[in-house]
């Protein structure tokens, strides 16, 4: 058996323990897809898998003991999934292209969440449209709230949805479920003054629970949807940690454009020597600085007049080396 | 007999009416709902007969736009005191069936139940109802039950299709304004439901010793207290007043009054550190008996007028529907909850 383990890797297969067997991954952006799909990989599992799938952490399918022989195969049978799944693909019936960067994932969001903040599988979708193809080792995830149930500040890009209260006075009728909500659930950013609700703005984190226990439209959300955008969180061997805020209060094209001009930082500064040419962006901003990342990350971008920009972030976590 | 306008003439008829009125209805606030993405509905000063809402229930009743829902009655510096002024225009309120005869339910607390109610009365009697027919009923609404599905008390009837609008005066401010408008002669019966999915019978009587039984235990647990059903009640008058000094001004101050519920802490808050109904069971109890029973005995007639808004609103799904059911069945002998 003549493989190139490589092309392997970037077409979405593994090179698993068991010499002959792959298995098929299938990256399905921001977690939704339909039950076609399900369908899909059903038939792909029995026809050339063992018949089991393995849900992966970042929410797409793998399709477990599958012949290396039968890739092209399982590529054709995958073409209606990322037709359906609307992924970049450079030839159709040639499966998925590129395995650097991770699947967008995110948490359930608005569609269902009560909590949710933005349609996160839809943000997924636009990431996705912006950054696929790409080898270069990124991992993106987003959230709906401040809750943060996706884990997006493990990501290099932790994207957690605000919104930014209006408060009606003339509708309050101070009944304090706000207060009281605010001071249970978040972070004790609402307080009374003069029988009506004042909001310390340092302090809020848009997390809408204010919005939501609000029995008379008091509180509502802003038009405009913000964002808190942490980065450089990561696991790993040498010093795993959460993202730390870069941005506060910021929109959704703003967000784009600062992940595709990290894709040029890492172009730029990437140690091509690295062991598989891969290095992570989070270790090349720890060489690099975050000060040069931040001209980078920035260049051209107009942000909103409320957007804060954190001049220094400083990481902490566990070192071990 | 009424006006039949084509759309481009309700607009002019609307500029018209709008020079002397402020004219409410219920509408769409976009993003303004409870979770992300979701509207509100409620009532607001519309632009345009199209902003009218009529494919849906409004979440909020009509009764905001003659109670605020934060009311300053009185501004106060040393020994003075005002009253704010009256809004300039006066008002018109389109409003279905249920909301007219809820209307009748707040005259009869504000102007007739003891002193007349300076507020309710200046901003009532400047204030024109125009009747929306309903074709046909929501989910949650019970007004054939209730006895709501039609009502006389209004100064107007409406309906509307894409193309025009109908307008149907019975008060004569409104047909002198809209003689000399461009319009044809129409005919129109007036929409209304004659059926709706949900049916109560409210007993008559209820045993003695109904606060205690076990059924509204269930409550206690349930109910979180946020008063939602309240607030979206076209029948609920209940108030609160707060005595504010303002903030960088200790010598000046306003006193307002504020809606209140019986569901929310405090309600019941007296001097002494005492509080009645502390259990939410308590409070479900209190309400549901005052909607259809305890005002009936004051009043002749009963509180609710099958609305089903706090049907639709409740974030724990408490049924006040079932409630009346169970009424029902320990009525027919049964005890709802054993």
């Amino acid at each position: 058996m003549d493989i190139n383990t490589k092309k392997v890797k970037k077409n979405a297969f593994r090179i698993s323990k068991e010499r002959g067997l792959t298995a098929s991954r299938v990256r399905v952006p921001g977690g939704k897809c339909n039950a076609k799909v399900l369908g899909i990989i059903k038939e792909i599992a029995e026809t050339y898998g063992n018949g089991n799938v393995h849900l992966t952490t970042r929410q797409g399918f793998e399709i477990e003991g599958i012949s290396l022989n039968d890739m092209d195969k399982v590529n054709e049978m995958l073409q209606p999934v990322i037709e359906e799944l609307g992924i970049n693909q450079t030839n159709p019936n040639t499966g998925y292209p590129a395995s650097g960067t991770r699947n967008v994932s995110a948490c359930i969001g608005n569609r269902v969440c009560p909590f949710g903040n933005y349609n996160t599988a839809e943000f997924a979708k636009r990431i996705e449209n912006a950054i696929f193809p790409n080898d270069l080792h990124f991992k993106i995830a987003l959230t709906g709230c401040a809750n943060d149930c996706i884990k997006a500040r493990m990501h290099d890009f932790g994207i957690i949805g605000m919104t930014m209260p209006q408060y009606d006075p003339s509708r309050c009728v101070t009944c304090g479920a706000c207060v009281k909500g605010c001071d249970k659930l978040s972070v004790k950013a609402l307080s009374k003054v003069n029988d009506k609700v004042v909001r310390n703005e340092e302090k809020c984190v848009g997390c809408g629970v204010c919005v939501t226990k609000c029995p008379t439209r008091a509180f509502t959300r802003s038009q405009q949807k913000y964002y808190r955008l942490t980065i450089m969180g990561r696991t790993g061997k040498r010093n795993p940690r959460l993202g730390e805020d870069f941005l506060v209060w910021v929109d959704e094209d703003t967000i784009i454009k600062v992940i595709l001009n990290t894709y040029k930082f890492v172009e730029k500064y990437i140690d091509r020597s690295a062991p598989g040419g891969k290095e992570h962006v989070g270790y090349i901003i720890d060489r690099v600085g975050f000060t040069e990342f931040k001209k980078w990350a920035l260049d051209g971008v107009e942000l909103l007049p409320e957007t804060i920009v954190n001049e220094n972030v400083y990481w902490s976590g566990i070192h071990y080396r | 007999m009424g006006n039949l306008f084509k759309k481009e003439e309700a607009v002019l008829l609307l500029n018209k009416l709008s020079d002397v009125y402020d004219i409410y209805a219920p509408m769409v606030f976009k993003g303004e709902g409870c979770f992300s993405d979701t509207d509100s509905i409620r009532y607001g000063k519309i632009t345009s007969f199209d902003d009218i809402v009529w494919d849906k229930k409004s979440d909020y009743s009509f009764k905001e736009v003659l109670l605020p829902i934060s009311d300053t009655i009185l501004y106060f510096t040393e020994k003075e005191m005002k009253v704010p002024d009256p809004s300039e225009k006066k008002r018109i309120i389109f409003l279905r069936s249920c909301d007219l005869h809820a209307l009748k339910r707040l005259d009869e607390i504000y102007l007739t139940n003891g002193a007349e109610d300076f507020y309710y009365k200046r901003a009532r009697e400047n204030t024109k109802l125009i009747l929306m027919g309903c074709k046909k009923s929501f989910d949650s609404c019970f007004c054939v039950s209730m006895g709501t599905n039609q009502a006389d008390n209004y100064d107007a009837y409406i309906k509307m299709d894409k193309e025009s609008v109908y307008l149907e005066p019975k008060d004569e401010e409104l047909k002198t304004l809209l003689e000399g408008t461009e319009s044809e002669e129409a005919s129109f019966e007036i929409d209304y439901v004659t059926d709706n999915i949900e049916k109560v019978t409210i007993p008559e009587t209820l045993p003695e010793g109904i606060q205690d039984f076990p059924l509204w235990e269930e409550y206690a647990g349930r109910c979180v207290g946020c008063g939602r059903c309240n607030f979206v009640c076209p029948t609920c008058t209940c108030f609160t007043m707060q005595d504010v000094f303002y903030q960088d001004n200790q010598k000046a101050g306003e006193r307002r009054r504020v809606w209140s519920s019986c569901q929310v802490d405090g309600f019941t808050d007296m001097a002494g550190n005492i509080s009645f109904r502390k259990d939410q069971g308590a409070r479900m109890r209190f309400k549901v008996l005052h909607k259809v029973y305890d005002y009936k005995k004051r009043f002749g007639y009963h509180m609710c007028v099958g609305c089903g808004r706090c049907e639709d609103v409740c974030p724990e799904y408490i049924s006040y529907l079932a409630c009346i059911h169970k009424l029902g069945e320990i009525k027919d002998g049964g005890n709802a909850d054993e």
